[in-house]
């Protein structure tokens, strides 16, 4: 049983109110840190480790050192809350259910940026969460946690939510800048950074809704604390938001100690895949990140069991690894096609990419009409080279990593499961009512001896 | 580094060629200083307009070495119209395969959808679409599925769009935006169905939309007084002023003529396709000297407008910038040229006198003999 520390009291009756919620512990993380100065939160934050758990791992106590302070000139903490990222649903969990954890980790994070605004930006398909947390933010002002001079300490907090208008491209961080300024949600040119010109030119932070969250066991617990619980470089807990063909699809918080194959088939996690089929392949951290076959998901290319953390999943590179991503865990089953599960999240990154730059709107249709051939059985195989070509010059080529996104599925697609896609061109009526099967990709992979 | 031990100018070194500029130069503003073909193209990138740049990806390339305080190679390649220049850094242009590569892929992407209607489009001849594909892009297309299409929109009776042929680099939304008060046009709906259009179809109606035209890259906002009249490459560029009466408008231009007759009034353009800057502002012209005023009688002619880029009207044909340095006598090794037939002088076509060769200006009907003569 690993540690819980956000969802830990996600079970109690009543915990989306404030008074079961205070009743439990809650906002004793603001109590403490509005006694500590803003530098020794920011210190705390780096000593726990935490990295930014919208996707990209970045580390939060460095993110949070860069924010410029220029004198006189407001700064701003935004939360990013537009979850959209195919198979990702662990920050809805969270807000939906234990709103008031968010809106501790924010007025704590708001304490230690400096920030007296700041903001949570929610994808607009959840509007019933804007209401629940707008709510959880009616309770903790007429508690005194938000609004003027909080509990005596002299600072001043207000949260307000803005709801998106259903773009996934809105929660790439300047999109997300420009669609809360009232803009169409074009991601801006970087530099300048939002640590240095974000929201109305002011001094940003954008973080995910779990990582402002986990603020509040650091605070509570100290950094050092926090560092303990994980492995390495991957500290403390994560939310997984599990789905596809697993026996217990949902939300579970993970200490990244356990194995990629402890987490699939135990009961306490997925449990296993549903009706005797076997494990195919898996997504680990969201739709963006490279798909692996079955044999380099549960053991990586040196032979060793790959873990559910940063550094594991990552190992390898994206030759034989992925990467933990935003923990939207999708198992696909061995009846499950991949050139289908390619095309259909082709179609979804051309249908979300913003159009600002040529490499990612023209090269993302391209590829969904390429990957819609070869599944509808009218590929040819020049198809799949062309689709490798496309792929690798929108990689890296583009303003945002929207365009990274995009190329890496299919990348990985091609890499791990040419075989499948050869298949579908060389039997183009078998393609359309059978499919590939299993084959070799639970197969144990030789490892070369050093 | 403190402000004051920052050094006055920065040495970047682009291709092997070094150059010092100004701090806060952008790797292709210092590129188009040193000029030639070190310097990337741009289609999106318009000096005289904030925030534009980026978009477009063309411009990219390779930096081998941030700077002398930090020289870490940049892992991905940048645009350079919107890096700025730091002192020491190197970057690689065309000597970099992956710039190279990434071009290519690029000019592919802007021509995946675009309809190369060229043989109708206006915009032909001087179209920066057009040299970019003829300098980077390959000669086939790898796309075989049916090309995007929009429905037709009508933006006032002055400009022409054709959605088809855009390639949204933004520029004209943002000359909208900066140049006028009101901005009645602008980027709808997203990815590959992202469109120029006027929210809800109305007339783009403003005394400076014309100079929309003039900053569009391609041909999908071309004038609607001018629309197939005649190629551009017909029609010859002189350059002209007048008192205009509007403050913002600077009165100078460039009328396309045939004979007597002014076919279309455009900006006047620098080496790099945009507008020509008078006294550090951007010479934008107003909607009446553009649409009204295509009279010669209206204009002040200054003379012949040279031409130096490097598209189909601008091979050098109407003043040469560089004379070639050796005589007709010596690539013939020595043979003196044989004349077959003065034309000149035995059709007497033009006044005695007036050699037409010699014309500053295009030739005028005053130069001819009339038939009563």
């Amino acid at each position: 049983m690993s540690k819980k520390l956000l969802l830990a009291n996600a079970h109690v009756p009543g915990i989306r109110t404030y008074e079961v919620y205070r009743r439990e512990g809650g906002y004793r993380s603001v109590e403490k840190a509005l006694k500590m100065k803003p530098e020794e939160i920011v210190e705390e934050v780096k000593k726990s480790g935490l990295r930014g758990r919208g996707g990209a791992g970045f580390p939060t106590g460095l993110k949070w050192s860069f924010i410029a302070k220029p004198e006189g000139v407001p700064r701003h903490l935004v939360v990013n809350a537009d979850e959209s990222e195919p198979g990702t649903f662990k920050d809805r969990y969270l807000m939906e259910y234990i709103p008031h954890y968010l809106i501790e980790g924010m007025i704590v994070s708001s304490f230690a940026l400096g920030s007296n605004v700041s903001y949570i930006y929610i994808r607009g398909e959840y509007a019933w969460i804007t209401n629940i947390l707008e709510e959880a933010i009616d309770e903790a002002k007429q508690n005194g946690w938000l609004g003027k001079n909080i509990q005596g300490s002299g600072f001043d907090c207000e949260i307000y939510v803005q709801r998106g208008a259903g773009a996934y491209i809105c929660g790439e961080e300047t999109a997300l800048i420009e669609s809360l300024e009232g803009k169409r949600g074009n991601p801006r040119i970087k530099p300048p950074f939002p640590a240095v010109k974000g929201v109305w030119e002011r001094p940003t932070v954008v973080n995910n809704v779990e990582t402002i969250a986990a603020v509040v066991p650091i605070i509570n617990e100290g950094g050092e604390a926090y560092a303990q619980i994980g492995i390495g470089k991957s500290t403390g807990t994560k939310l997984i938001s599990a789905c596809g063909n697993i026996n217990k699809p949902g939300v579970y918080e993970i200490d990244m100690t356990i194995s990629v194959e402890e987490f699939i088939y135990s009961d306490e996690y997925c449990g296993g895949i549903p009706n005797g089929k076997k494990l195919k392949a898996c997504i680990p951290g969201g739709s963006s990140v490279p798909i692996l076959p079955a044999n380099l998901l549960l053991t990586t290319a040196k032979g060793e069991k790959r873990l559910m953390n940063y550094e594991s999943l990552s190992d390898g590179g994206f030759a034989t690894g992925t990467m933990m991503g935003s923990g939207g865990f999708e198992v696909l089953d061995e009846d499950q096609c991949i050139v289908k599960h390619t095309y259909t999240l082709a179609r979804f990154y051309r249908h979300e990419s913003c159009g600002q730059c040529s490499p990612c709107r023209e090269g993302t249709g391209w590829m969904e009409k390429i990957l819609k051939k070869i599944e509808t059985g009218k590929g040819e195989m020049k198809d799949i080279d062309l689709l490798w070509d496309i792929q690798r010059k929108i990689e890296g080529n583009t303003i945002c990593p929207l365009g990274d996104a995009a190329a890496w599925p299919v990348a990985a697609a091609i890499r791990h499961f040419r075989d499948e896609f050869e298949w579908h061109i060389l039997n183009p009526e078998k393609c359309l009512t059978e499919n590939f099967g299993l084959r070799h990709y639970a197969d144990a992979i030789h490892v070369p001896v050093a | 580094m403190s402000e004051q031990n920052k050094p006055a100018v920065f040495k970047v070194t682009i291709d092997n060629i070094t150059i010092d500029v100004a701090p806060g130069t952008t790797i292709l503003n210092a590129a188009r200083q040193i000029g030639g073909d070190v310097t990337p193209p741009a289609m999106c990138y318009y000096s005289k307009l904030e925030g534009s740049g980026g978009k477009c990806r063309t411009c990219l390339v390779e930096v081998a070495a941030g700077s002398t305080a930090d020289p870490r190679p940049m892992p991905k390649l940048v645009a350079s119209c919107r890096t700025g220049v730091m002192d020491g850094m190197i970057v690689k242009n065309i000597t970099s395969d992956r710039v190279l590569d990434a071009r290519e892929g690029v000019v592919e992407f802007l021509l995946l959808n675009h309809p190369l209607d060229c043989p109708i489009c206006d915009q032909a001849g001087e179209c920066h679409l057009q040299d970019l594909s003829y300098e980077h892009g390959n000669a086939g297309t790898r796309y075989e599925f049916t090309r995007r299409t929009f429905k037709k929109e009508d933006i006032g009776p002055f400009i022409q769009l054709h959605m088809t042929r855009c390639i949204l680099c933004y520029r004209c939304v943002y000359v909208a935006g900066q140049l006028t008060n009101q901005r009645v046009h602008g980027v709808i709906d997203r990815g590959d169905h992202a469109a120029i259009s006027t929210f809800i179809s109305r007339a783009i109606d403003n005394d400076f939309s014309g100079n929309m035209i003039d900053v569009c890259p391609v041909g999908a906002l071309t004038d609607k007084t001018f629309r197939f009249k005649n190629r551009v490459w017909f029609t010859k560029p002189v350059d002209a002023h007048r008192n205009c009466d509007n403050p913002q408008c600077c009165g100078k231009a460039t009328l396309w003529m045939r004979g007597d007759e002014v076919y279309r009034v455009t900006v006047r353009k620098d080496p790099f396709g945009e507008v020509q800057s008078y006294d550090g502002k951007p010479g934008w012209i107003c909607n009446t000297c553009r649409f009204d005023k295509k009279q010669a009688r209206d204009w002040v002619v200054e003379g012949l407008t040279t031409i130096s880029r490097h598209s189909v009207i601008g091979a050098n044909k109407y003043k040469i910038l560089e004379q070639p340095k050796e005589t007709i006598e010596q690539v013939m090794d020595g043979r003196k040229p044989k004349l077959l037939m003065d034309i000149h002088s035995i059709s007497e076509v033009n006044k005695p006198g007036i050699e037409l060769s010699e014309l500053s200006r295009p030739a005028h009907s005053t130069d001819f003999k009339k038939a009563d003569e």
